[in-house]
Formats: C-alpha cells, structure tokens, sequence
C-alpha cells in the first residue's frame, strides 16, 4: 500500500524531511512505524507517540488504508 | 468562527482582548507566554516552534470549545506562534471574557493546560552553547527519555 507520511520535531530532524511518500505493505500503524524507525533510526518508541491518520487523532488499532495520510507524533511541547 | 489561531508573525494581544468585548463580560483575564532566557538550567538563545497546521487547529478550537461549555465564560481566544521566537517574545496569548471573574481564571487555566497537553506543536530550543533539542512537554529534552 502506498502512504504519506508526515514528519514533526525530532522525527523531522531524523527522516531529513518533512513528508515522504512511502510504500509498504503493512496495514497496522505499529509495524509500519517500527519499519520507518528501523529506516531512518528515530530514537523515539512507538510507545510515546500519538498516531493521525488524514488529519484527525486516532487509535493505533486502526487499520491503514491505502492512500492514508500518517502522522506519528511526538510528545507536544507548546506553551 | 475560529477562536484559535497559530500565528507566523508577532501577536497583537491588545487587539484581540478589545475582540473579547461584550455588555456581558465583567472579567476580562489574558495570559500570555514568554520566551525565557533558560531552560532546566541552560542559557536559551532563541526557540523555533512547529506545528501540524490542521491538527492544531481542530484540536486548539476543540479545546476552547471545551472551555466555552465547561465554565460560566462568555468567549474565549487563543493564538500561538510557530516559526523562530527570540527571548521575551510572546509565545502564546489567551483571552477569556466572563461575567465574573471566577470563572475567567478557570477557564483560562484549563485552556493554557490543555494546549500544552493536546495541541500538536513543538518547540526546539536553541542554547547559547550552539545545542539545540526538541522538548517533552514538562520541558525535559526528548533525547534523554529515548
């Protein structure tokens, strides 16, 4: 399946981009986050992100579609 | 109408405070964050702020949303820089209208808090020592937590 993926804070810093069109064939957010992290050595864990999907939060159980729009985010630190 | 806004270039608090005008209002109570010169101790020069334009927005007007239902307020505004900050620049505004004052300081408090907790935006402080990192929400760096 073929994704966007955006990229925040350290992960940008890490991936050297802000977005990325990748293509993989899991459908679970938690394995395709461990194949970008293992890609790109992100440091962070999957553990401490939250997970969008085309623009809204949303729960890692959730089953990726083709054409998804992913963000994995790091922990906020506004204010 | 959107009561959250992120802000590439310096926010004129005054302004939006005079936007919180109503007959109703007896309160008027505005927060504003700063930049610091430091952070857990190390001598910040300047910070960069990034956000997830759309998610930011959803979830900032959520939040003011939230604070409008929840406490005895007339309106509520909020607006947040992203892009790169010197020290005393205003990082963060907050307005809150209410008929008493009680209530103002509540809802401000709860929407300050949650900003800080929900809002997808990061902040990369750069040290007078040339390092730089991004932050944990309670200001610790990210690189030492892994």
């Amino acid at each position: 399946m073929k994704y966007r993926i955006l990229y925040f804070a350290s992960l940008r810093d890490a991936a050297g981009c802000d977005a990325e069109a990748v293509e993989s064939t899991h459908a679970d957010a938690r394995l395709l986050f461990g194949e970008l992290r293992q890609a790109h050595g992100f440091s962070l864990h999957q553990e401490s992100l939250r997970l969008a999907v085309n623009g809204e939060f949303t729960a890692w159980e959730r089953v990726l579609a083709d054409g998804d729009e992913i963000a994995f985010l790091p922990p906020v630190s506004g204010g | 109408m959107a009561r959250f806004a992120l802000s590439e270039s310096i926010i004129d608090g005054a302004a939006l405070a005079r936007d919180l005008t109503n007959a109703d209002a007896g309160a008027c109570l505005t927060f504003e964050g700063w930049v610091r010169n430091r952070n857990a101790g190390r001598a910040v020069q300047r910070l960069d702020y990034q956000a997830y334009a759309p998610l930011a927005q959803s979830e900032g007007e959520s939040i003011l949303a939230e604070a409008i239902q929840r406490f005895a307020i007339v309106d509520a505004r909020c607006v947040h820089r992203v892009g790169s900050l010197a020290i005393g620049d205003l990082a963060v505004w907050i307005g809150v209208s209410a008929g008493h004052r009680d209530a103002a300081f509540a809802a401000c408090r709860y929407i300050i808090d949650e900003v800080k907790r929900r809002v997808p935006i990061w902040k990369n402080e750069h040290y007078l020592d040339g390092a730089s990192g991004w932050l944990h929400p309670d200001n610790t760096p990210v690189e030492d937590a892994g």
